[in-house]
């Protein structure tokens, strides 16, 4: 069991790096945040208030780029049957799928928010802030991308679908994350962690039974 | 329902929903280790869902089915890396199926692919795509082969060359169903012959 984990671990991230679908995320997000002081002006007060919000926002956008080839290609290519005649169970295949879009995710998502902070001005114990409480979210966002992307395989625009659906699911972490950025106690980052970990929780339960349902 | 671990390949009375349509019921059929079963049947009769049907990726709508622990599929779909070369395709399957290396090395050259075991399956032609579909399947060590047409998109030469494959499957006690519209080169023991349902229904 463990080693079938390791070895679709291993190819999702091998082929996410590979694909470069991995630095489309990284792109987007560092777009993102060179645009925005062109918007607003050079003003470095309001950057520094602004910035940590708006690198939050730009790590939800960010976390919809990858949707479509999370789970439908598999699906297509017959991987997915293949993995159950062997025994696997749907919830195990959305693990290691959760499990390999972090590593192919969070890390460089994380390195792309170190670089844009620069753009913000952000430096100190507010940057620590902003990159502690990214590095807390991004497994949620990658179990919201999983799950999105398993309910939405197959359907027609699944695209526009899951920005749609990602919203209001995503709301609990924005909050508390960017509640983080101007919250000195603390119990904001707590708060992150516990949505965080919920959302981690349920996702090989709610991916697998949407792809259960789908075999129906 | 269908249960795993038996020896045989047992259907007892099953039938199959999909969707709205009734595609067969009360179907029975059994095979032992060392024989092979051919399903015929016009395109659509269900063929297909028979077969992913017994994979365990369909649920019955009645009857039972009993299997074999280990069960290997191939179908029309490729589940390999289409940017991979084919042996490192190839070597995802038997890392997962805990197989040593050299399967894969024997899994290609029972499917002659041996000489395009660097070749990204991307570039593969449609026979070329069918010999590593058979190759993935060759690489499993499942008791039970379901082999929906095999033989499309094969050459003579490869049909000659998959029925030397399927024969030494039986001979070590394996068991084989296939649908298919070509004409293998192995004897069958059993003939399922699936009719549209609805022509069963018409009064006499």
């Amino acid at each position: 069991m463990i080693g079938a984990l390791k070895t679709m671990i291993w190819r999702d991230v091998r082929q996410s790096y590979a694909s470069g679908g991995t630095w489309l995320p990284v792109i987007f997000y560092l777009s993102a945040a060179t645009l925005f002081p062109f918007a607003v002006g050079p003003d470095r007060d309001l950057l520094l208030q602004t910035g940590g919000g708006i690198l939050w926002i730009a790590a939800l956008l960010a976390t919809l780029l990858p949707l479509d080839r999370l789970v439908q290609p598999d699906l297509d290519s017959g991987f997915h049957d293949q993995l159950l005649v062997r025994g696997i169970a749907d919830e195990l295949i959305a693990f290691a799928r959760l499990i390999s879009h972090w590593l192919a995710f969070g890390p460089p998502l994380l390195f792309a928010a170190l670089l844009a902070s620069g753009l913000m001005g952000l430096e100190g114990p507010p940057l620590v802030t902003l990159l502690a409480s990214l590095a807390i979210a991004t497994p949620a966002l990658a179990g919201l991308a999983v799950m999105i992307a398993a309910l939405t395989a197959g359907l027609k625009g699944a695209g526009a679908l899951g920005g749609l659906l990602l919203v209001p699911l995503a709301i609990p972490l924005l909050i508390f994350g960017a509640g983080s950025l101007a919250d000195q106690s603390g119990s904001a980052l707590l708060f992150l962690s516990a949505v965080s970990l919920l959302l981690v929780a349920i996702t090989p339960f709610a991916a697998g039974a949407a792809l259960k349902a789908m075999r129906e | 329902m269908r249960e795993e671990g038996s020896d045989n390949l047992c259907a007892k009375a099953l039938s199959c929903v999909r969707g709205d349509k009734l595609l067969f019921r009360d179907l029975n059929f059994t095979l032992e280790p060392g024989q092979a079963g051919l399903v015929t049947g016009p395109n659509g009769v269900g063929k297909s869902s028979l077969l992913r049907l017994i994979a365990g990726l369909l649920e019955p709508f009645s009857g039972t089915i009993h299997v074999p622990t280990s069960v290997a599929i191939c179908d029309d779909r490729m589940a390999l890396d289409e940017n991979l070369p084919l042996q490192d395709a190839l070597r995802f399957w038997a890392s997962l199926d805990d197989r040593p290396e050299g399967d894969c090395t024997d899994a290609m050259a029972k499917a002659d692919m041996g000489h395009l075991a660097e070749v990204p399956i991307r570039y593969f032609s449609t026979g070329q795509r069918q010999r590593a579909r058979l190759a993935r399947t060759f690489l499993t060590a499942a008791d039970l082969w379901l082999l929906d047409e095999p033989a499309n998109g094969l050459d003579t030469a490869s049909v000659e060359l998959l029925g030397q494959s399927l024969q030494a499957h039986l001979k070590y006690g394996g068991i084989i169903l296939a649908a298919s519209h070509i004409t293998l080169p192995i004897s069958f023991d059993l003939q399922l012959e699936l009719t549209a349902l609805e022509e069963m229904e018409t009064p006499q």
